[in-house]
């Protein structure tokens, strides 16, 4: 998956589970937990999302990778 | 003949508003059955009926709000068990197939919601033929008109038929007499009155009785004004007013009082969702600091095992069906609330009622601001997986504003998990009439101590603000060492 595409699945997903986010919101350094306030569940949420959405499936030890906006993307791009 | 009243969906719920009807007149209902959806400050819940029967009208509109403990429906007992009754305002008439048209028009010009009636005539009680004023006579009476013959044409019930049945269950007797007293010139059987949804309802709560007042409204119609100028000076009637809300040992303090009712019809969410919702949170939790006097507690939880075991569980799962570290903290806080039954209860009429159920009320922040707190009700008993769904579908409808009335009503311990967003500790307010308020940090790794050697283990900061009242700094100290002790096992949570 392209970088693009990649990005377009992250927003689709991050409005999924949290539509009051605005789009103007998703700068790519934006931390999901602190900026977002994602909290445990809806980032749960955020990775099911991703993973029927993308095909992409984040396990448990890489949630650090995946903490921003941008190390999503990229995480989607790479694997997907 | 029972009223169904707004009922209250937590301590700090002074009124709500009906958006939604989840039943039409005619239904049946049992006990358990959602009858509304209800906005409060809040949010939307589904409001349940407590008692079994027909719904027989509704007493507010769709939009309206109301103070809890406001009539909002009639729910008659199933006709056999209606006890005599005093004049209510009409109840309409359950509407069926077999009214010939123009019977029914004028009715549903009264009844609230004619959509919803309309065209749903298979749902009215089984049709013995019978005219609406008929039908309506044989209601007021207690008659099941299902249970007589009709003696009029291609066999309707006439009027005669239902004062017969009526006699001859000494229903309509008890009823005539209880008129007698009661009002001044009864008319010999009820007679029907136009009137508005809003007049009825005050009607019901002034103790007016509709058919002693001239309307003035559209085809003469009573409405509120007419109701309001019919209220006599002195009002004797301040002992329904104080019999009000549900039976609910916790809810507030029932007497709506009477001065207060023309003003009901108070503006809704002023201001908006969010700032309704923070006034009504500044005065619950004034109220806590006023009445409760907390004392609060703070212990470190090794999560080691807890942490180490969910991960390795997780690996194992689909993302569906893995479990947070939230989980784990809730279920281990509810079986220690089990064991330590004085942190799981009610404080009302100066006295603590312990539960025995242990219905873990959970912090849910709102994206708008605010928050609120629905139960997982029994949480001590649902399996970990259980309580995650639970979890999730919880915090998806409480952010969604789509809760039960039962869910909001009952937590019996209350706990917030403020950590998820990143604060090391958390020192919550209890909600009254609540005991106890458990607070979880940050998960983290912290360096920890451990015969004699440092090592780095995952930890997080559990607190407990908890009722004087009830309990003293030991128990809670007991209670809190307790969850710690539950996490070192994770597997058998």
């Amino acid at each position: 998956m392209n970088d693009q595409d990649a990005r377009q699945a992250v927003g689709a997903a991050i409005g999924k589970v949290a539509p009051d986010v605005e789009p103007e919101d998703l700068e790519g350094g934006a931390r999901l937990r602190q900026d977002l306030e994602l909290d445990s569940l809806d980032f749960l949420r955020l990775v099911q999302v991703i993973a029927e959405t993308t095909g992409v499936d984040i396990p448990e030890a890489d949630y650090p990778a995946v903490a921003t906006v941008d190390g999503l993307v990229t995480y989607v791009a790479g694997h997907g | 003949m029972a009223d169904f009243r707004m009922p209250s969906l937590g301590a700090d719920m002074e009124h709500g508003k009906v958006v939604e009807w989840l039943v039409k007149p005619g239904d049946y209902v049992h006990k358990g059955d959602l009858v509304a959806a209800v906005d409060t400050d809040k949010t939307v819940m589904d409001i349940e009926s407590f008692q079994e029967g027909v719904v027989a009208e509704f007493l507010v509109d769709i939009g309206d709000t109301v103070d809890v403990g406001t009539p909002i429906a009639r729910i008659t007992a199933t006709p056999a068990e209606l006890p005599p009754s005093q004049p209510q305002p009409p109840a309409p008439p359950l509407t069926s197939g077999t009214l010939s048209p123009d019977a029914r028009s004028p009715l549903a010009t009264e009844a609230p919601t004619p959509a919803h009636l309309g065209a749903e005539g298979g749902h009215a009680e089984p049709s013995a033929k019978i005219s609406p004023p008929v039908r309506h006579l044989a209601h007021t009476l207690g008659v099941d008109v299902g249970r007589i013959s009709g003696s009029g044409d291609d066999g309707e019930v006439t009027r005669d038929d239902v004062e017969r049945a009526a006699e001859a269950s000494g229903a309509g007797e008890r009823h005539v007499e209880a008129r007698a007293t009661e009002v001044p010139s009864p008319p010999a059987e009820a007679r029907r009155v136009r009137s508005s949804p809003l007049a009825r309802r005050l009607a019901a709560e002034l103790g007016v009785d509709l058919s002693g007042l001239a309307g003035t409204g559209p085809g003469g119609a009573v409405t509120e004004e007419d109701v309001l100028s019919g209220v006599p000076p002195k009002k004797p009637q301040t002992d329904e007013a104080a019999e009000a809300p549900p039976s609910d040992a916790h809810t507030p303090e029932p007497g709506v009082p009477l001065e207060e009712a023309p003003k009901r019809q108070r503006p809704t969410a002023v201001g908006g969702k969010a700032e309704s919702l923070r006034q009504a949170i500044g005065a619950l939790m004034s109220r806590s600091k006023k009445e409760i006097p907390h004392y609060y507690l703070s212990t470190t939880l090794d999560l080691a095992a807890a942490m180490a075991w969910m991960q390795a569980a997780n690996q194992q799962r689909p993302v569906s069906s893995r479990l947070v570290p939230s989980a784990l903290l809730l279920k281990a806080t509810a079986l220690a609330a089990k064991e330590v039954p004085d942190m799981n209860g009610f404080f009302t009429k100066g006295a603590f009622q312990p539960s025995s159920g242990v219905h873990l009320g959970v912090a849910v922040a709102l994206r708008h601001g605010g928050l609120v707190a629905p139960a997982l009700h029994d949480a001590d008993t649902l399996t970990l997986d259980e309580l995650m769904d639970q979890l999730r579908d919880l915090v998806g409808r409480a952010r969604a504003g789509r809760l039960q009335r039962a869910e909001m009503a009952d937590p019996t311990i209350t706990v917030t998990n403020l950590g998820d967003l990143g604060v090391e500790s958390v020192y919550g307010v209890i909600y009254p009439p609540q005991v106890a308020m458990v607070g979880f940090g940050k998960v983290l790794e912290q360096p920890w101590a451990h015969n004699g050697m440092l090592g780095i283990r995952h930890a997080a900061t559990a607190t407990l603000s908890a009722d004087h009242r009830v309990s003293d700094g030991l128990r809670g100290g007991r209670f809190l060492a307790r969850i710690d002790e539950l996490l070192q096992a994770p597997e058998n949570l």
